[in-house]
């Protein structure tokens, strides 16, 4: 596997002096108070914080899903962050892919069918939606329960169906917001070796948890607190490797 | 997403609640059912008038006295030398106006009648000429009409209605047998061929005899209930009429022709008359059926209201895949625009199910254009009904729609 230096690395998202405000007046709520981020293509970052100390403010603004109140935000070139409805609406069809806690399945729509939804967002005609979902399925080991619905399915598999549905449209940005939090052990262990494989195939992935485990196995760790970033380290599993194979990125 | 994925996606998310779908379509579907078939229903008796009227025969002209009734004689100021007798028939005949084919005169009553065991009271008796036979469906089903010497001789020969012959002689045939007018004995001579019904009586229950006989026996000679006037064709009427006009007022002596002591009712323009009533009753009709659609209409809001915040969530996650404003309001439209329409359908087959039974006597004859009609109001009610809640739907933000349960 060859490593870059980050340098030469283009960074996919960027961040500038972001600021987001709930309400106003004295009930105005400050959520996140000038962050500066970048993340680099392939990179694999981890959110960690509390809950309050923004980091679900911050996944939604990364996920377009809402609009920062102050500062700029990049992705893949384009300023988003003065982007309508419309124009967001299709930013989160072709460069984000979403894996929420609670999977987010359609209820009584065929695993096939929720997987082709973002293609059928993104006008993709029938047939070509149909190989592709059943290769994104098959990519996490379902493609025979392409037939089933959501509620016929256990967690961890529902949650896999969650993952091709988020690699089908070949997005930017894999974004996971507590991707595990609703998982036994053994589902756990299974999504996050599958986060692995994806971050191995050059995948940029940002996981936002509150669980140290979680956040160890990606290669980057930021610490969120009200509002600010408050630590930027690299992984510990990252670190292992980095010595044993005396090469890395960020090595310092 | 092509038509059909589109129909589908709605089927789906109408059949994820069944019974409140059901009750919906039953609304839509009662709405459609009663449009179409109270259209048919007034259609139904819209024709039943015309084909009554017709059945008169749109060549003829009736002259009433005009102020009274049947031979009440006319009141007015004319005199009762100045009233519409035999005798003005005879001359009107005699005339020969050029549209006028021929005068029927028609004196009635109502008297009972007697066969060798059975009698019926309040039977309509009519004296009249040959010439009576001769118009609209009056015609002879058996037997032969009485003659122009049997008038001249006031002879005791009558024709009977098939109602009528059958209740006197239920066992046998009524011809060449003697019946009883109030006491006078009348030999059957003919039977009428079955009459359709065009007013309150019985067509079928009735005694033609000479114009003279009735009168020398029963009413008298003076005013005659009506002159029946034969035009020579039907596009002769107006000018028959006309023609009737000036020369019963030379007849008559009339000076005023405000003040006519006659009235010629015109069956062509009767016809109109009952042509825009009919119409009129229609649109009624219809004005009531429409308003039922419109209550099951603002069912379908109600229920995609419910269906939207019920999928809020889901609305939430179709927006994080990409789903643009648009496309959530069109799903949530075409589920409204599919329920209704198969509600529309539903209830176009219970129309022509309840079309297929008479509606108090009422055949309904089903109007062509008001199948598309409703079915095509039955979608543009699912789309106008849904717009609000579909709209409400599309409006919703993406996080706060994720973050409902």
């Amino acid at each position: 596997m060859t490593v870059l230096a980050p340098a030469v690395r283009t960074p996919v998202l960027e961040l500038h002096d972001i600021h987001q405000v709930y309400g106003t007046g004295d009930a105005a709520v400050h959520a996140l108070r000038g962050i500066d981020l970048a993340v680099a293509e392939g990179d694999y970052v981890a959110i960690m914080g509390p809950s309050g100390s923004g980091k679900s403010t911050l996944m939604n603004l990364l996920g377009c899903l809402d609009v920062a109140f102050h500062g700029t935000y990049t992705l893949s070139g384009n300023d988003v962050s003065t982007l309508d409805e419309n124009a967001l609406a299709r930013i989160r069809n072709r460069q984000i892919g979403f894996i929420f806690q609670s999977f987010n399945l359609v209820p009584r729509m065929s695993a096939l069918a929720n997987v082709e939804l973002p293609l059928v967002y993104g006008k993709v005609g029938k047939a070509e939606r149909k190989r592709r979902a059943l290769e994104a399925l098959d990519t996490v080991g379902l493609a025979d329960r392409a037939d089933h619905e959501p509620q016929e399915l256990s967690g961890g598999q529902q949650q896999r169906i969650a993952i091709a549905r988020a690699l089908v449209t070949s997005p930017t940005l894999v974004l996971a917001d507590e991707p595990t939090g609703n998982l036994d052990s053994a589902s756990t262990n299974e999504i996050l070796g599958m986060f692995d494989l994806l971050a191995r195939d050059g995948r940029t992935i940002v996981v936002i948890t509150h669980e140290q485990h979680v956040a160890e196995q990606a290669h980057r760790v930021l610490t969120i607190g009200d509002g600010v970033i408050t630590s930027d380290r690299i992984s510990e599993s990252r670190q292992l490797s980095s010595a044993w194979q005396s090469t890395g990125r960020r090595a310092q | 997403m092509s038509f059909a994925e589109m129909l589908l996606s709605a089927l789906r998310g109408i059949a994820s609640n069944k019974l409140r779908s059901i009750l919906t379509l039953l609304g839509v579907m009662i709405g459609v059912a009663s449009v179409i078939l109270l259209l048919a229903v007034g259609n139904g008796s819209a024709q039943q008038v015309n084909a009554a009227i017709s059945n008169l025969g749109t060549t003829t002209l009736t002259v009433r006295a005009s102020g009274g009734g049947f031979g009440g004689g006319a009141a007015s100021a004319a005199g009762s030398e100045k009233t519409i007798t035999r005798a003005v028939g005879d001359q009107l005949a005699a005339a020969k106006l050029g549209h006028v084919h021929s005068v029927i005169p028609e004196v009635n009553t109502s008297l009972t009648v007697s066969g060798t065991s059975t009698s019926q009271t309040s039977i309509t008796v009519l004296g009249t000429t040959p010439d009576y036979f001769t118009v609209g469906t009056n015609k002879i089903g058996s037997g032969a009409a009485f003659t122009d010497a049997d008038v001249t001789t006031a002879a005791k020969v009558a024709v009977i209605g098939q109602t009528l012959a059958s209740e006197l002689f239920p066992t046998g045939s009524a011809l060449g047998q003697q019946i009883s007018v109030d006491g006078t004995p009348f030999s059957v001579v003919g039977i009428l061929s079955q009459q359709g019904s065009v007013g309150f009586t019985d067509p079928n229950s009735v005694v033609i005899a000479p114009i003279s006989r009735v009168q020398d026996s029963f009413t008298g000679y003076g005013t005659v209930s009506s002159l029946t006037v034969e035009a020579t064709s039907s596009d002769d009427v107006t000018a028959a009429q006309g023609e009737l006009e000036i020369m019963l007022n030379q007849l008559l002596g009339v000076k005023d022709t405000a003040d006519e002591p006659y009235t010629i009712v015109n069956q062509s323009s009767l016809l109109a008359t009952a042509a825009t009533s009919a119409a009129s009753f229609t649109v009624l009709l219809g004005a009531v059926a429409a308003i039922s659609l419109l209550v099951g209409g603002i069912g379908v809001t109600n229920v995609m209201l419910v269906t939207v915040t019920e999928r809020t969530r889901e609305i939430g996650i179709r927006k994080a895949l990409g789903a643009t404003r648009w496309a959530i309001l069109g799903q949530f439209l075409a589920e409204a625009a599919t329920l209704t329409l198969l509600g529309g359908i539903l209830g176009v087959i219970a129309a022509l199910i309840g079309a297929q039974f008479p509606f108090n006597g009422t055949q309904p004859v089903i109007l062509a254009f008001s199948i598309p009609l409703a079915l095509g109001v039955s979608v543009a009610i699912g789309i106008f009904f849904g717009v609000y809640p579909a709209a409400r739907a599309a409006a919703m933000r993406p996080i706060q729609a994720l973050r409902a349960i």
